[in-house]
């Protein structure tokens, strides 16, 4: 699976996008593994405002996640 | 400035074979210097997100102002002052609604639209949030 940062996001975490094999089963399992291997980038994620967005649909709580999901990070958004 | 043309012009492909509108409006928003506080400004979309949250706006504008057809050109990526960000163009039977529904999703753009907006000055780069300004744009349609 994919995971995908946006905005300020990146700059914290310091890559952009990432492949996480094999995938954590679960939304929650992904902000926990994250978390685990960059406190600063677990703590932006869990951070107000950021959503989260599996197969580029929001989710709001839990999400089961596959091999080939896609996962994105979402900051407060800046407007066009 | 005024330029007086007998060829086309940008909207021309918009505009052909409308029988039925009678109004075109546009708009066209551009990076400003600030300036020299901004040198550049770089704009990140979600591509395949992007897209379908703006066309969402767009659905909405077209079922409030009846529009006929509506056409919304925005760029990512690097972008310097003076250089054009986003187009918006809107088609209706008349004026009122093309003016207003062109004003509705440019205030909708600029507060609600995923993209994320870095500015580069001279004092360092910093990301942009929707201003006051941008979210009282947008509560006139709330």
């Amino acid at each position: 699976m994919r995971v995908l940062l946006f905005g300020r996001l990146g700059d914290v975490a310091g890559w952009r996008e990432r492949g996480f094999d094999p995938p954590p089963a679960s939304l929650s399992a992904l902000k926990a593994l994250i978390a685990a291997e960059d406190a600063d980038l677990g703590l932006a994620i869990a951070g107000p405002g950021v959503r989260a967005a599996v197969d580029r649909v929001i989710v709001r709580g839990e999400a089961a996640l596959g091999p080939g999901a896609e996962v994105a990070f979402l900051p407060p958004m800046s407007g066009g | 400035m005024i330029r007086l043309v007998e060829g086309g012009f940008e909207l021309t492909a918009f505009c052909a074979g409308r029988t039925e509108s009678g109004a075109v409006a546009s708009f066209v928003g551009i990076a400003r210097g600030e300036r020299g506080a901004a040198t550049a400004l770089e704009l990140e979309a979600y591509p395949g997100f992007t897209e379908v949250e703006i066309g969402r706006m767009v659905e909405a504008a077209t079922a409030r102002f009846s529009l006929h057809d509506a056409l919304v050109i925005h760029r990512h990526g690097a972008i310097a002052p003076g250089e054009p960000i986003v187009m918006v163009a809107t088609a209706s039977a008349h004026r009122r609604e093309a003016f207003e529904a062109c004003d509705y999703l440019m205030d909708y753009l600029k507060s609600r639209a995923p993209f994320w907006k870095k500015e580069h000055g001279p004092a360092g780069a910093r990301w942009v949030e929707p201003t006051e300004r941008d979210l009282d744009d947008l509560a006139r349609w709330e």
